[in-house]
């Protein structure tokens, strides 16, 4: 079996290993948590990409490429990524693990050298980021900003939360904005670079073979170079126990074929931190977590009403999103009949093998996680940001207790805070 | 039951052939929480003319994948279903030489792997449900069809290949599609899905005896005749065209270029080509190649470039796709290199790093059990186990790679793909 450890390597720097010998690959990942922030999102996005150009070291794609190779092919790649209210930003990376070198050699000290080497050593012109790499990664992150519209169903989630959001972090993007990132130099992202070493909490991920003191001597040479900060950040995150009065309505129109219509729900205070947790979900996963949630089942399958139509939970903001296609004539019906679907929880209407294929669904999900590194890496990463320790196993327990009035109580809590609704151009 | 261990790459695999023809792979991984399951039959799309009982069929493209298609139904429902309702998440796909289902789960593994074993061996077609569904593959094939990549790719398979049937696509075409029955979809299964002609492949927290166990208790007792096919005389080795080009909404133009090889008849002699010819991509023109390096700063290629070895019964080629301003001069870029490498050999430095690189990647790659499963199930068919590769890679030599680069890299033997945009009118 696995096991799981957490340790502190420096003030605010923080090693979580997994000790198992399941895997052909050891799995690295070494991330700084920093407040998701207008401003700064978009050079704290940019930051992992040009970072991940060059090094002091091996300052170009073809050196990087030939030490990667070296390492039995591992591969290291540039993240952004967001949990809650904070901004996760630096570099997941697979290597083939120390039991299948074919020489005996030893990969864990030099990949994890290479991987600190990436965020500590940069390759630098006149004392700051290469202008060259930087203005080639501020056009692909811009690229990559403008091209969230192109997949319509993810861009109406997002549209919803800005809204929703509006004057709270969470309306942040992981990648930032157009505006913000457009007037970044090689000098300001270096300055803000320098920051994020000095400032934000960092997480370090292992999982593979070797032991965890083994680990934690590895990173401690590695990172040495790390500022040393007794006050590093601690991610944080505003909850909204309750929603405006009415729900704010927001439609727009582009030139689209289907429709997209999305809700969006404040939990009432649930969120990973409170007992009901486990509940909310199920709750979550009832409603539209799943394809035999109601919403699937009913909205999708039974009325036709939506190409598709699910929904999604924000644990730690405290939020559930509805997610759906429709033609656009149908949005009042299909509106309705979302709703009456969440009433349909509240009051308790839920059949023995949606509550039981839910919880089997869900557990499945959960306990196949332990099965695969990358996913793994993100349930602690999500940890992490939000604090807490709870394991896997452990959620599936508290999964298992789940009782049929727990989630009814749940649903009571959701209050609609926002609609957003992406229709066609009239012409 | 013959137990095997592939101790370089920690793996150990359990086969046994069973009464009625069927080979079953078990890779028992007790740490593990979730079991896959991967059925397969020696059938793939360009199995369209084939010989049953003394009589020659020839039927039409696309009719292996209609019939994946219509596997799930059952006389009491749908096969999917059933599977979701038990947590399992199925599905299935038809290649150019097999068609595989397959399903994974936490729980009820072996009540999910009935069901897998007997949707697939127990065919139920109606006239009603086969017309339905050739409104469902006609709109899946309209979709292939506007992706300029598949279309680059297939205009590819025409350039390299005279005749061989790799040149038609799996799904077919609407006209194709349009002349299959349920009577064609029973022979279909009849010539192909007997136990003998199929391979199960299980990994997970299971006991090899008991997966055997299932598919006694749930397949056909006997093995029946199984259908020869037939791919037409052998191919020459030059191309049949050497360029080929079509319009389409495309921002930037694709490309593919390939090369054609000599296929190897089955055996491992297939895996060793396998290997070879991955390995002389990597040094021609792979990531840390300096061909690779050069392309890219002279902005010929960009991040979407990409390589691979491509092998079915019959026919063997090298290629290389991605996006370029100007697809002939990476083909030429290419020929170049090719003939500086056949005049100064590989670096032996590049030689050593890329095969580290490549073996590192193969055994990572061993962390997924639809890979290792799926990998084994085409292997035997081709014949050869999947995890030899560990102790045949050592083998290589680097001469063997610049070989297969003089052999194969030349001008008679290559063809270029490109999909451009629309002329503005």
């Amino acid at each position: 079996m696995s096991q799981v450890t957490r340790r502190e390597l420096f003030p605010g720097v923080w090693l979580r290993a997994v000790h198992t010998n399941k895997f052909k690959s050891s799995y690295l990942s070494i991330t700084l948590l920093t407040p998701l922030d207008r401003e700064t999102a978009g050079a704290n996005a940019l930051i992992p990409e040009v970072l991940r150009r060059g090094t002091a070291v091996h300052p170009d794609m073809e050196s990087l490429s030939a030490a990667l190779d070296e390492l039995y092919g591992g591969a290291i790649e540039p993240a952004a990524r967001k949990r809650g209210e904070t901004q996760c930003l630096g570099f997941v990376a697979s290597f083939l693990d120390d039991a299948y070198a074919l020489k005996g050699e030893k990969i864990l000290e030099p990949a994890a050298g290479l991987l600190c080497e990436l965020l500590l050593k940069p390759y630098t012109q006149d004392g700051c980021f290469c202008p060259d790499y930087t203005a080639g990664e501020k056009a692909n992150l811009i690229d990559r900003i403008r091209a969230q519209i192109n997949d319509k169903r993810t861009y109406a989630t997002q549209r919803l939360t800005q809204e929703m959001c509006k004057y709270e972090a969470f309306g942040v993007d992981k990648l930032g904005d157009e505006k913000s990132v457009s007037v970044i130099t090689p000098a300001s992202l270096w300055q803000r670079y320098q920051e994020l070493l000095r400032e934000a909490q960092v997480e370090v991920y292992y999982c593979g073979s070797a032991d965890p003191d083994r680990v934690a001597g590895a990173l401690n040479r590695a990172l040495s170079g790390l500022p040393v900060n007794e006050n590093r950040v601690d991610p944080d995150c505003e909850v909204r126990v309750t929603a405006g009065p009415e729900p704010i309505v927001v439609e727009e129109a582009m030139d689209v074929s289907q429709g997209k219509l999305a809700l969006g729900f404040r939990t009432g205070g649930q969120t990973c931190w409170e007992e009901d947790y486990p509940a909310l979900t199920m709750c979550n996963a009832i409603f539209g977590g799943t394809t035999l949630s109601k919403l699937f089942m009913n909205v999708r399958e039974k009325l036709s009403l939506c190409y598709y139509a699910s929904s999604m939970m924000e644990k730690m903001k405290g939020l559930v999103l509805v997610s759906s296609g429709i033609e656009f004539d149908k949005y009042q019906t299909a509106k309705d009949e979302i709703l009456a679907q969440l009433e349909a929880i509240r009051r308790g209407d839920i059949e023995d093998w949606e509550m039981e294929g839910t919880r089997r669904t869900l557990i499945g999900g959960h306990l196949s996680t332990l099965d695969d590194q990358g996913r793994q890496e993100e349930f602690w990463l999500g940890q992490a940001a939000a604090g807490l320790d709870t394991t896997i196993e452990e959620l599936v327990d508290q999964f298992e207790n789940v009782t049929r009035e727990q989630v009814a109580e749940a649903a009571k809590k959701l209050e609609l805070d926002t609609i957003y609704f992406l229709k066609g151009k009239e012409d | 039951m013959e137990k095997r261990n592939f101790s370089k790459v920690g793996e150990t695999m359990y086969h046994e052939k069973l009464e009625n023809g069927l080979n079953v792979f078990v890779f028992p991984k007790p740490e593990f929480q979730k079991g896959y399951a991967f059925f397969a039959t020696n059938y793939g799309g360009m199995d369209m003319r084939f010989c049953l009982n003394g009589q020659w069929h020839n039927t039409p493209a696309g009719v292996a994948h209609y019939l994946e298609h219509k596997m799930f139904d059952t006389r009491e429902g749908n096969a999917l279903q059933d599977l979701a309702a038990n947590g399992a998440s199925p599905n299935a796909f038809t290649s150019n030489d097999i068609t595989g289902y397959y399903f994974d789960s936490t729980e009820k593994f072996e009540e999910n792997l009935k069901i897998l074993l007997s949707f697939v061996s127990v065919p139920w077609f109606t006239q009603e449900s086969v017309d339905k569904e050739r409104g469902i593959i006609g709109q899946e094939i309209g979709m292939i069809e506007d992706d300029p990549h598949w279309k680059c790719y297939m205009n590819l398979m025409k350039a390299l290949f005279q005749h061989h049937p790799i040149r038609v696509s799996v799904a077919g075409s609407v006209e194709s599609i349009a002349e299959i029955t349920p009577e064609t979809l029973y022979a279909c299964h009849k010539a192909f899905y007997d136990p003998a002609n199929m391979a199960l492949c299980v990994a997970g927290p299971v006991d090899p005896k008991h997966i055997c166990q299932v598919a006694r208790e749930i397949l056909p007792k006997e093995a029946g005749p199984i259908a020869a096919k037939d791919y037409g005389e052998k191919e020459r080795p030059q191309v049949a065209q050497s360029y080929i080009e079509e319009r389409m909404e495309v921002s930037a133009p694709i490309f593919q270029l390939g090369w054609k090889g000599d296929a190897q008849i089955n055996g491992e002699d297939r895996l060793r080509q396998e290997l070879v010819g991955g390995l002389a991509l990597e040094v021609l023109l792979g990531n840390s190649s300096p061909l690779y390096a050069k392309l890219y700063r002279e902005g010929l290629i960009n991040q979407e470039f990409g390589y691979s070895y491509e092998s079915s019964a019959g026919c063997a080629f090298l290629a290389a796709d991605g996006e370029s301003k100007n697809p002939e001069a990476v083909c030429a870029a290419v020929a170049a290199e090719a003939a500086r490498i056949g005049r100064e050999g590989v670096d032996p430095a590049l030689w050593e790093r890329v095969k580290k690189g490549v073996y590192g990647n193969r055994v990572r790659g061993l962390n997924s059990f639809e890979n290792l499963c799926v990998g084994q199930a085409q292997a035997f068919f081709a014949g050869y186990d999947f995890l030899r590769f560990a102790e045949i890679f050592d083998t290589i030599t680097r001469e063997e790679a610049e070989e297969l680069i003089a052999n194969w890299v030349t001008g008679e033997r290559t063809a270029l793909s490109v999909v451009r945009a629309k002329e503005e009118t």
